[in-house]
């Protein structure tokens, strides 16, 4: 199974115009000022105000929005390069382009910001500026590498059992010169039985490559689970709905319930009455270390939405001789 | 491709505060305020020396992410951990009920 967690924009732009026939030796522009919703002249301070306002609305940590963590990414990466005066004035010279547009920087530029060292093949913007001032000290300084989190969704059945996920990630990361630069990593990961909804797995040192004897970074591995025809869950408990005749419920009966282990007899008491939870113990989601959690039958009672002549016949000579009330407590005395 | 070691972040797995300190990004003395104020509890606090549940490694790290991104000081970091926290378990509380509902099926 296949899990594509992130598409590596650049690399596939540059296979797509090594196809054309261009050269594949560009990087995409990206408009900053446009992302923090700024003009190019706006004071430090207005844009600080933007990124604040940007920051409370797409933060991963603190936001519902869809696509909140790639929407962030966009506002820290034109955050992190507007805010500094130096690379605020490198970026401006780069000029002005289209969003998404391959460019290169005007002649000289190198020169004049960079150490002459860029290559610009399968460079993206925001590594080129992160990158940027302090470069000649990061080369030897002792960095750790970059950690990485991915979200693995996987569904209850790979839960219950155990899973084997591949995972694809475009993740920034250095070179032997230490230049950033993007690469496609594959991460095979066997998440054990036991997970459930929101569980964290490290995997130590498979993150980026620390530098000058840093520590490698790690992958963090989010577990989320898919939707489920039958089963709900709440930590490592099951809930199902069981509908029953109301002949079934009143007098009782025994009912096959899907379990993930397979089908098992449930024996269902008589006067069984609606909402009651049945409790299947152990049939829940096995537990990191030991023990499982349950499952849980909710009763409804269904009701056949036509009857026969018959049937109707006959339900009506029950509701005449039963002394059932289901709604004595309605009356109260004053 | 690498095929990973792969360790749970469970409760059950114990951090030293120099290990969650190493992991998170944070430093000891910020890990030690957030302790201070509530917003990160280690297993014992009467302890000597504080461990922690690997669960609040996840804690650790979104801490860290808020003071950079937000530009927080102690004070704001400790408050909107604490609240987040809060909102983590509310979420658990409701994934809870709404699992105990009867009707079609929604995601854990």
């Amino acid at each position: 199974m296949l899990l594509h967690e992130r598409v590596d924009r650049v690399a596939q732009a540059s296979a797509r115009s090594q196809e054309r026939g261009y050269n594949a030796a560009s990087m995409k522009f990206k408009d900053y000022y446009a992302v923090m919703g700024v003009e190019r002249s706006a004071s430090p301070e207005e844009i600080k105000t933007a990124y604040r306002k940007l920051a409370r609305k797409y933060h991963p940590d603190v936001s519902k929005e869809p696509n909140a963590e790639e929407k962030f990414k966009e506002v820290a990466e034109a955050y992190e390069t507007l805010k500094d005066p130096q690379k605020r004035a490198a970026y401006d010279q780069l000029g002005r382009h289209r969003p998404g547009q391959d460019f290169r920087p005007p002649p000289g530029w190198e020169k004049q910001f960079g150490d002459g060292a860029f290559s610009f093949e399968d460079l993206d913007l925001g590594d080129l500026f992160s990158a940027f001032g302090g470069r000649a000290h990061a080369r030897s300084m002792r960095m750790p590498g970059q950690d990485y989190e991915v979200t693995a969704h996987i569904s209850l059945e790979e839960a219950y059992r155990g899973a084997e996920v591949t995972l694809d990630l475009a993740v920034p990361d250095h070179d032997e010169r230490g230049l950033p630069h993007r690469v496609q990593r594959s991460f095979k990961a066997r998440i054990p039985r036991g997970a459930t909804e929101g569980q964290r797995l490290r995997l130590a040192g498979q993150g980026g490559k620390g530098m000058n004897g840093g520590r490698d970074g790690d992958l963090y591995l989010n577990v989320a689970l898919r939707p489920h025809p039958l089963f709900r869950v709440s930590g490592h408990d099951l809930f199902l709905d069981l509908p029953l005749a109301p002949w079934e419920a009143v007098l009782g009966t025994t009912v096959q319930v899907p379990t993930l282990g397979g089908s098992v007899q449930l024996k269902v008491p008589s006067g069984t009455r609606a909402g009651q939870q049945l409790r299947l113990a152990g049939r829940g989601l096995p537990k990191p270390h030991s023990g499982e959690g349950d499952l849980f039958a909710i009763v409804q009672i269904a009701v056949p939405s036509a009857a026969s002549e018959r049937e109707r016949a006959l339900y009506g000579e029950l509701a005449g001789i039963s002394t059932f009330n289901p709604r004595g407590h309605f009356a109260q005395e004053a | 491709m690498m095929t990973g070691q792969v360790e749970w972040l469970h409760e059950e797995r114990e951090l030293s505060l120099a290990e969650l300190c190493e992991l998170s990004g944070l430093s000891e003395a910020e890990l030690r305020a957030l302790v201070d104020c509530g917003a990160i509890a280690p297993t014992d606090s009467d302890a000597r020396d504080w461990t922690f549940g690997a669960d609040r490694l996840v804690v650790a790290r979104s801490a860290f992410r808020l003071r950079r991104d937000f530009e927080l000081d102690s004070q704001g970091l400790a408050l909107a951990v604490a609240l987040l926290e809060r909102v983590r378990d509310l979420e658990e509380q409701l994934r809870g009920l709404r699992a105990r509902i009867p009707g079609t099926p929604r995601s854990g």
